[in-house]
């Protein structure tokens, strides 16, 4: 019997995790992938947002604005790459420009400090590309950009550290309550809990009317986003929001913190909880959206693209806490944006209700700091050189758009937590992230995963499941 | 290894062993080729086939086999040579800075530079091509890699999407292994790859190739059970109702190759938007002096031959550089590329730095038959070449001869233009 299980691996289910392991108590992440941060974790616009669009009052309001204030300290004692660009949210049309302060009003509501209209001439000053119809922008500080799968690994591998377990390829199928404790029915067996925290995503829904019968109702609304090459690095340099108009919410333009650009999201909603394919018109109006806000962005250098669905519940606020009625069944339903932004204060809020209901006690041993896998890049050429004497997989390159090396590789292998196939791999060390898109290393990296977890190369998978690379020998292969 | 070189060769395939064993044969001796693999020969290790060599040695060679005779001439010249190295920077001071596991990161000064790295394979999030992202989809040089070294076969049922040469091969190579390949589909009205390559991969097997086809969609979550194929109209976009959708669960991408030149734009080298290479003058030099370049990262070759070919001019050249006998270049001459000429090779010509005659190489953007190859200087038209067939997928050349230049004293610019009857 654990005292608490949780449900889904993606940056919320981890950062419950992260913050419950804190307290004397034995937790479970069960999760239906092969990884952590495989669902809407893995795509999305990779931003923290300052907090000035939520609803005043609204909980996306609330913990947007104190996730984002977490973000300094996380990201320092978690080893994870942030930084606090600004955004502009930008205006194309004088008569609306009076919405810009009507935001920057709810914003300091909100709590969100240092919002500012500026005039075209002052936005062109932090964004020289800045399309001509421009008339104004709203700039929010505080607002920055972050490596969600980075975020999302550090969390888990530091809740593993101080305790925590997981398990992956493990669907849960039913849910219900017995003698006083939680029974998770999975695929793998069952588990049982005293209390069960239900931060499953798309599919929150299904498992909050699994016990509940306030039901809830996840329409995945489905956005498309194209990433530039780093040979664009520059050409925008704050996250760039457009000011919702009739026909929609706008794309976004932002760098991302590893240099890359970042164009999106559409607004599709799809029944289908797994549909993350693209498609043509999604693509087309992202590159077509763009140029509403900036100016001649080099879309043809585009290295991939990408779809996400974000968690969108019918009363569109985040629901979180208790359910009324299924007692220690807590919910964290409906995280669509600001999901990522509000993470670490989510966890924190949603791990602080847990304590107090299993009335939990604080650990005194619990470990707040966290190493990233080691970037030779960073290290002065002594210290490099250094250690490739002592551990001569980092003088190999195995990807080559983004250098990283053998050394780093294995060492996201055998990590807590660490990752098994090839998009683990990518997500933790950027190995296949870069402009080749892993044509390069994808054998190489199939070769390290083979060796070092002592699997076939028919085993290796791209991502968990029946996502194989290859599947037999050739004739004279043997 | 020492600290210092006469010339430094980044990449040892095909075009770096070139030359190198040119820069030998011209006279150099301190030299050393880098080379990230764990043999010399580069992508010709993975090209089992044959068709190498025609015109190098007059006979068909396999790829190994091509790359083996180059590699046995720099063994017997005692080149120097490091495998698992990594050039991870040139400094236009031409500081070469490396890593493998052995020297740790180490920098070496040399007088010149030959830039040998070659190309890549555009990917598929480059395409665009909307849909699902699952495993099972390979760019056709990643599959070779799979099959060819490593013995694995990636699947049973294949589309290819691109006529690029490595996704004609791999066709023919994926059936030969008992795969049943159901189509090539080309974006493009005209192959990307050479005639004979669809006479021996595809015809002689049965493959339809159709041309004016893309992929626009693709079907499985984790692995592909499918992709939807449509005609393309004249502006290349997709005809709504011509949609098929075919079961497989290969996707091989062959749709054009790009010069690999990282390090050529970190030294400061201008690239060509067209060639996505150097802009290169007569003697293969880039505009960062004593850094020269040939190969697939100078242009992407559609024959080994003729990569061997430049090579040796580099190699030759380098070695000459070095030695302080190449004299100041004297007048240069543009070379300009015109109504349906993409591009040449070099971009410029200094009459007084070329021996008899020089070589110009360039690509046509659509299919001519029964078109004249003509070359102007200036606004007189001195060649005038009926070919019965250009078309991108081959590499056509012209010879521009010394004489020639030299009885133009005045002349400013060459322009090169396919001509319709």
């Amino acid at each position: 019997m654990y005292d608490v299980i949780i449900i889904g691996a993606g940056v919320i289910g981890c950062a419950v995790a992260r913050e419950l392991t804190k307290y004397k108590a034995s937790v479970l992440v069960i999760e239906k992938n092969e990884d952590v941060c495989t669902g809407t974790s893995k795509a999305n616009s990779a931003i923290i947002h300052s907090g000035y669009d939520a609803e005043n009052g609204s909980l996306k309001a609330r913990y947007n604005v104190e996730g984002n204030r977490m973000m300094d300290e996380l990201s320092s004692q978690l080893d994870v790459p942030f930084k606090r660009i600004g955004s502009l949210t930008v205006c194309t049309d004088k008569a609306r420009a009076g919405e810009l302060h009507a935001l920057k009003e709810r914003g300091e509501r909100n709590g969100v400090q240092g919002l500012q209209v500026l005039d075209r001439e002052q936005v062109l000053e932090l964004e020289p590309h800045i399309a001509d119809d421009v008339v104004a922008a709203l700039w929010a500080p505080t607002a920055g950009i972050v490596c969600p799968f980075k975020l999302t690994v550090a969390m888990a591998e530091n809740a593993a550290v101080n305790g925590a377990e997981f398990r992956f390829d493990t669907r849960v199928e039913n849910i219900y309550s017995q003698d006083g404790a939680w029974h998770i029915v999975t695929d793998k067996g069952e588990y049982i809990s005293r209390a069960v925290v239900n931060a499953a995503g798309v599919y929150s829904d299904v498992l909050n009317n699994m016990v509940s019968d306030r039901k809830l109702s996840i329409t995945p609304r489905r956005g498309d986003y194209i990433l530039l090459d780093r040979a664009v690095d520059g050409y925008v340099s704050h996250t760039v929001f457009q000011l919702p108009t009739k026909l929609g919410k706008g794309v976004l333009v932002t760098p991302t913190v590893h240099g890359n650009t970042i164009v999106g999201p559409t607004a599709i909603d799809i029944e289908d909880k797994e549909s993350t394919a693209t498609t043509a018109d999604g693509i087309d109006s992202v590159i077509a959206m763009s140029a509403l806000s900036i100016k001649a962005l080099p879309t043809r250098q585009v290295i991939t693209s990408f779809a996400g669905l974000r968690a969108n519940e019918a009363g569109h606020d985040f629901i979180l806490g208790e359910a009324e009625d299924a007692e220690g069944f807590f919910n964290c339903a409906g995280i669509a944006s600001p999901g990522l932004s509000a993470a670490p204060a989510i966890g924190r809020y949603v791990a602080g209700l847990i304590r107090d209901k299993l009335e939990l006690s604080e650990k005194t041993d619990f470990i707040a700091q966290r190493k990233d896998i080691l970037d030779p890049k960073k290290l002065s050429l002594e210290e490099r050189n250094a250690l490739i004497k002592e551990q001569p997989a980092y003088g190999t390159i195995v990807c080559r758009c983004e250098s990283v090396t053998e050394g780093e590789i294995i060492d996201a292998i055998h990590r807590p937590v660490g990752a098994r196939s090839l998009d683990g791999v990518k997500r933790r060390t950027r190995a296949g992230m870069g402009r080749c898109q892993s044509g390069f290393c994808s054998p190489r990296v199939m070769e390290i995963l083979h060796r070092e977890l002592g699997i076939d190369l028919t085993q290796v998978t791209k991502s968990g499941g029946d996502s194989y690379i290859v599947n037999s020998r050739t004739k004279d292969g043997d | 290894m020492n600290s210092s070189y006469d010339i430094v060769i980044i990449g040892g395939g095909p075009a770096g062993l070139a030359a190198a064993v040119s820069a030998y044969d011209s006279g150099a001796r301190s030299m050393i080729v880098l080379e990230r693999d764990e043999q010399l020969g580069g992508i010709l290790n993975q090209c089992i086939h044959n068709g190498f060599g025609l015109h190098t040695f007059k006979e068909e060679l396999t790829g190994p086999e091509y790359a083996d005779r180059f590699i046995r001439q720099a063994l017997e010249r005692g080149i120097e040579y490091k495998l698992n190295t990594m050039v991870m920077d040139v400094a236009a001071d031409r500081t070469v800075t490396a890593m493998n596991r052995e020297d740790g990161v180490f920098q070496i000064k040399a007088k010149a530079v030959i830039l040998a790295m070659g190309c890549r394979e555009k990917p598929r999030g480059a395409l665009n091509i909307p849909g699902y992202r699952p495993a099972g989809i390979f760019s056709a040089g990643t599959a070779q890699r799979l099959v060819n070294i490593e013995g694995y076969m990636p699947g049973k049922e294949v589309v290819v999407l691109g006529s690029g040469d490595i996704g004609l091969i791999m066709a023919r190579r994926m059936t030969l292994e008992g795969a049943k390949v159901k189509l090539v589909a080309e974006l493009m009205p005209y192959s990307g790859g050479l005639k004979r390559n669809i006479v021996q991969c595809l015809d002689d097997f049965g493959i339809p190739l159709m041309l004016s086809h893309t992929v626009v969609d693709i079907e499985g979550k984790e692995h592909i059970t499918a992709v939807t194929i449509a005609e393309v109209g004249a502006d290349l976009k997709p005809i709504k109702g011509t949609e098929q959708r075919v079961e497989c669960d290969v996707l091989l991408l062959s749709c054009g190759l790009i010069p690999e030149n990282e390090l050529s734009t970190a030294a400061g080298v201008e690239l060509s938007p067209v060639t996505k290479g150097p802009v290169v003058n007569e003697s293969l030099e880039t505009g960062v002096p004593g850094v020269f370049a040939c190969g697939n990262v100078l242009h992407v070759h559609d024959l080994v031959d003729y990569v061997s070919e430049e090579a040796a001019r580099a190699g030759a050249v380098a070695a000459e550089y070095i030695s302080g006998s190449s004299e100041p270049g004297g007048r240069e001459i543009t070379l300009k590329a015109e109504s349906g000429v993409r591009y040449t090779v070099p971009m410029t010509v200094r009459p007084d730095r070329i021996d008899d005659k020089l070589t110009v190489r360039f690509r046509v953007g659509d299919v001519y038959k029964s078109a004249y190859v003509s070359v102007y200087f200036d606004d007189e038209r001195v060649q005038h070449k009926k070919k019965r067939v250009i078309s991108p997928g081959e590499m056509e050349q012209i010879i521009l001869t010394k004489e020639q230049l030299d009885s133009h004293p005045d002349l400013q610019t060459i322009t090169l233009k396919i001509e319709q009857p």
